[in-house]
Parts: C-alpha cells; structure tokens; sequence
C-alpha cells in the first residue's frame, strides 16, 4: 500500500530538504560572499552578510600574483587522465568480475576496498621515496598515476556494480547471432553500459580534481594543481582571507560548473543499484 | 539442413553432475520438446547443443560435422530466450538485423528478409520502436524475427512463453507450431509446461534428473508411457497412481488410470467414495474423490453436468484397457 503524503507534511520536508541542503552550501556561499569583500571587511567582526563594497580586487591581484591557467590546466591533466587511465584500466576488470565471477571475485571486491580504508599517510614515505628514485617528484605523469591507483577500487566498484545489472541472456543472445567477443563489447555491451561509464568518469574526475593529500605533497612548482594553488594562499600569518577566498572559487568554479550540469548522472551513479 | 546428434554428452558443474552420459538424435525438420520438471537439465541439455555451455565429455555433431568444440557463433542455431533478451538500445529493425550485420549480409538483402519476416510476424508498423515500447508478445515476436532472418538450422527456444498471459501464451504456441509447418526447420523447444509440450511436439524428450525417461510422439507417451515418472508427468490432470491389494488383483506392483479413463456414477461401481474437492471447468468437471479404500485421493473427469457436491458419495468404474501396469522397478509391464 502506498503510503498517502499529505501537504502539510509535504511542506515540512520541502523546508527540512533545504535547510539541510543550505548548511551544505553554506561554507561555499560564504567563500564566494568573502571573495568579493576588502580584505578589512572579510575579517571583521560581527560578519558583514551582503552589505559590503563589492569589489573584483581579490580576484585582478590574485590573478596577478600567480599564473592560474597553469594551474588550471595541470588539474585538468591529472584528473582527467588519472579518471580515463582508470576507467580503461577498470573496464576489463569489473567485466571478468561481472560475467565471469569466480570463487574469490567477492573476496577480491572486498580486498581492492579495503586499500581505501588504510590512510594514505601510512604510505606517504614510501611512496615519496620512490618518486625520488624514479624521478617522478612534481611531475603531471606521477600524480596521474598516484591518484589513479587510489581512485580505481572506487572505479572498478562502480563499473562492477553497473555490469552486473546487464542481463547475461541479452550478451549470450549476441554470442548466438554471431557476434565475436570484440563485436559482443562493441555494439552491446558499451552502448548499454554507457551511463554506468559517464556517471563513473564524473564522479572520478571529482574525487581527483579534490584529492589534496597526495598533489600537496608529491609536487611543487611544475605539476602543481589547482588545489595547491589555493594552498598557496593560507599564509601562517593568515591575513589574506578575502584573495584565498577568491583563489578557492576560482579552483572550484569549474568542477561546480561542470557538477551542476551533470548532476542527474552524479544522482543515478552514486544510487544505482540501491532502488530498484 | 539440422540434424543434430548428441553422443555420451555430460555435463558437471564442480562436484555436481548435471547431465551424465546422454544419447540422442534429433532429426532434420523435427520439432522436439524437451520437457521435465525444474532442475531437470532440459535447459542445460540446450545450452550445450546452443554452445553457450561447454560439455564436459561427450561429442555434439550437426548435420555430422562435430560442433562441440565450436563457438555458438560458429553453429548455425538460432535461439530465442525466455526474457527475450532483446538489445534495448536498438530499434527492432536494428535487433533483427544485428545478426545478418554480424555474418556481413548485403544490405538489401538484410532489408528483404527484414520485412519478410515483419510481415510473417506481424510486427511492420513497429520497425522504428524499441523494446521498451513494446507488449511482451511483441518482444516475442521480435526476438522471433531476429532467429528466423538468420535462416539456421535449427531453432532453439528456452522457455519462450513462460513469461506471457495465458491468453497470449495460446496464441503463440499456435504461431511457432505455424512458423515449424511453414519453415520446416528443426526446432528444439524447452518447456516445463506438459500442455505446450503435447501440443506443439512431434517428439517429446522427457527428462529428469538429466536422464532421459522416454522419447517419442506425444500420444505414444500419453498411451504408453515407459514409466511411473513419465505416466504421472505427461497427461492433465495427472494420471491416478496406487499400489496394494488393487495393483496386485492386476499382477503389477502398481496400477495407473487417466481421470478421464474413469467413468463416475451415483448408483453403482467398481470403487466407492465421497467426493473431496470439485473443479468446475464448465465443459468438464474434476471430482477429487477420498475413501475409496485406495490409499490415493483420485481425480476423475466428468461432464460438465455431472451433479456431486463435497460429501457426495459416488461410484467410480476404470476402462480395464485403459488399465497401465508397472513393476517394482517402476517400469511399465505390457
């Protein structure tokens, strides 16, 4: 039986949804509100709301001050090629797990899981030590391949459980009309795991556009992404919160851009599976 | 051409034998039934001559070349699965077409057999749709289409009715039974459904266990079934079974009747009982009848008219001809 919603309860959801989803958004909204503020009025106290000289200053000095568009374009190389390495890395693999399971598949799941469960500082030295051998220290080709070992667990999770859901029946069924294990892939298997694909390629390209342990410590100049750029901006003395306020939306802007128009496929990523 | 021979096929999942060594030949243009109960191996049994599963010893030939190492790809069978496992992401065009794309068919002649067999299945005015905009007898019909264009030979269907109404269930067994008349093909067909198996079958291969029970014409299972197993599977409702002091007046260790070899009287017969359960159908009614000194309820068919109600008492008389008698072994004795 479907239970009945009334409107009045209706109502209170609606509120409750976006008072939850507004503290959410709130220390963003904050961060943007500062990034247009004097550096005088973001430390003042009481807070100034929306009554202030608004003002594009941070945004000129920070953009003077250092050269965002290397920065921008190195996060775009990292987290794009970290996803994509992973996601062609991945792919063979939840396959062989979804269709062809094994004894141990379950176990192996569980194990590649649990790499995400031990903090990544444990692994900080040797992981150092040997970007120092290799030469690999402040590169874009080392920071592609770190943060791709760390998301793909989540990857192969994702694209495992997406497979899964793909009736074996219809793959037999183009084994039976004749088609090889490569023409099988390609005109039935891709085109119906596509969303599974998009919605794993999004929510990766995030996670590594976000990761800051690993980009903070493993470059410096050179390879630096957007997150070391606002990195850059949190002094000790901590005086300038208006310009790494300003730096901080100049980092997110774009993956929050790209994060609205997608947010369908985020959705339906992140719950699928769940709800049948 | 689609002769097909299987020759001390098994099949083992792990430790657990499915299928132990099996014969059997299916003839060119025969439609065969395999037909038993759930966990009976008829649809291994068919996933192994589809290809889709590999035998675990044993050799299959089609046409007298050995198959059992090919790919499905490579077998010239077509197959049409219980959840029609149609490609969503394609029009229905495009499903029947996909298997004449994969064997490099020219394109007009992809496009003639397309609408010939849009027309034979009643499916052109949904050429342009997709799966999920179709009816489930629809999507039969497709996945249908998507076999016949492929012109194998022969046909395999795994349960391909189980999913529809019974209304539509009807009507499609009567288009396939066409479609085998029209084609002549070999057509394999899996089904737990005695009634689809009588009807559509020129032979019925009864399984159980992954051993075949008996093989033969549908009415020479129903008239003389081999055993016990085949007597109580083939014919509806099933046939009444009792051992005791009736089978031994027989010489059998167990006797057998069809309801419908038993006739039912309120004056006077061989066996008195009290009347259980009746089944309405309108043209026939299915008295259950308890306390006839038997140690089975037997179920009987009526006419439609025949008057009993719950705590009746009735006479029921057996055809002696009619009579089946089977051994200790369960085998039947003629």
């Amino acid at each position: 039986m479907a239970r009945s919603v009334t409107t009045q309860r209706k109502t209170i959801n609606t509120v409750l949804a976006w008072a939850v989803g507004l503290l959410i958004f709130f220390p963003i909204l904050w961060t943007i509100l500062t990034s247009f503020k004097t550096e005088a009025q973001a430390i003042n106290d009481p807070p100034i709301w929306f009554f202030f000289d608004w003002t594009l200053e941070n945004y000129s000095v920070v953009q003077e001050r250092s050269n965002y568009m290397k920065f921008l374009w190195n996060s775009v190389i990292i987290a794009g090629g970290s996803t994509v390495l992973g996601v062609i890395i991945a792919i063979p693999a939840a396959w062989s797990m979804a269709f062809v399971p094994s004894k141990r598949t379950k176990d192996i799941l569980l194990w590649m899981l649990s790499t995400k469960m031990l903090p990544a500082v444990g692994v900080l030295y040797p992981i150092y030590l040997l970007f120092i051998k290799l030469g690999l220290l402040d590169s874009r080709f080392g920071l592609v391949i770190v943060l791709m070992l760390i998301n793909l667990p989540i990857i192969v999770w994702m694209l495992y459980t997406y497979f899964r859901e793909i009736p074996g029946e219809i793959l037999e069924a183009a084994r039976m009309d004749g088609a090889t294990l490569k023409e099988e892939i390609i005109y039935v298997l891709t085109p119906m795991a596509i969303p599974g694909i998009a919605s794993t390629l999004l929510l990766n390209v995030i996670l590594a556009w976000n990761e800051a342990f690993w980009t903070l410590n493993l470059t410096a100049a050179n390879a630096a992404p957007l997150t070391a750029f606002i990195a850059s901006y949190s002094s000790p003395e901590g005086l300038f919160y208006a310009k790494l306020s300003a730096a901080s939306v100049m980092a997110i802007a774009p993956i929050l851009i790209m994060g609205w128009f997608s947010q369908k496929q985020l959705v339906r990523g992140l719950t699928f599976g769940a709800v049948k | 051409m689609g002769r097909i021979t299987l020759d001390q096929v098994t099949k083992s999942f792990g430790e657990v034998n499915v299928i132990p060594p099996l014969d059997l030949t299916i003839e060119d243009g025969e439609f065969v039934v395999f037909v038993g109960p759930s966990g009976c191996g008829k649809s291994t049994l068919l996933r192994l001559i589809a290809g889709l599963e590999d035998v675990s010893s044993g050799q299959i030939r089609i046409d007298g070349n050995d198959a059992t190492a090919l790919p499905p790809a490579k077998r010239s069978l077509a197959m049409v699965f219980q959840s029609y496992a149609l490609y969503p992401h394609m029009t229905v065009r495009k499903n029947i077409a996909f298997p004449m794309k994969m064997a490099g068919v020219p394109e007009d002649e992809q496009k003639r057999r397309i609408e010939s067999a849009a027309k034979a299945l009643n499916l052109a005015d949904y050429l342009d749709r997709r799966p999920g905009q179709l009816s489930g007898g629809q999507r039969q019909r497709v996945a249908i289409g998507r076999a016949i264009v492929r012109e194998p030979a022969a046909f395999l269907f795994d349960e391909p009715l189980s999913n529809l109404d019974a209304a539509l269930r009807v009507g499609m067994r009567m288009e396939i039974s066409e479609l085998h008349k029209k084609l002549d093909t070999t057509m394999i067909y899996v089904t737990h459904d005695q009634v689809e198996a009588m009807t559509m079958a020129d032979k019925i291969v009864v399984l159980q266990a992954g051993i075949i029970e008996q093989v033969g014409s549908p009415l020479d299972l129903y008239r003389a079934p081999r055993n016990r197993f085949v007597a109580g599977f083939i014919g509806s409702p099933k046939m009444n079974i009792f051992e005791g002091e009736e089978a031994k007046k027989h010489n059998a260790h167990a006797i057998g009747i069809r309801p419908e070899h038993l006739t039912a009287s309120k004056e006077g017969g061989t066996w008195k009982g009290t009347v259980g359960v009746s089944e309405h159908l309108g043209s026939d009614t299915f008295l259950h009848v308890h306390d006839t000194g038997l140690d089975e309820t037997i179920t009987v068919r009526v006419g439609g008219e025949f008057d009993a109600h719950h705590g009746d008492t009735v006479f029921l008389t057996p055809e002696q001809d009619k009579i089946h008698r089977f051994g200790a072994d369960g085998l039947r004795i003629d």
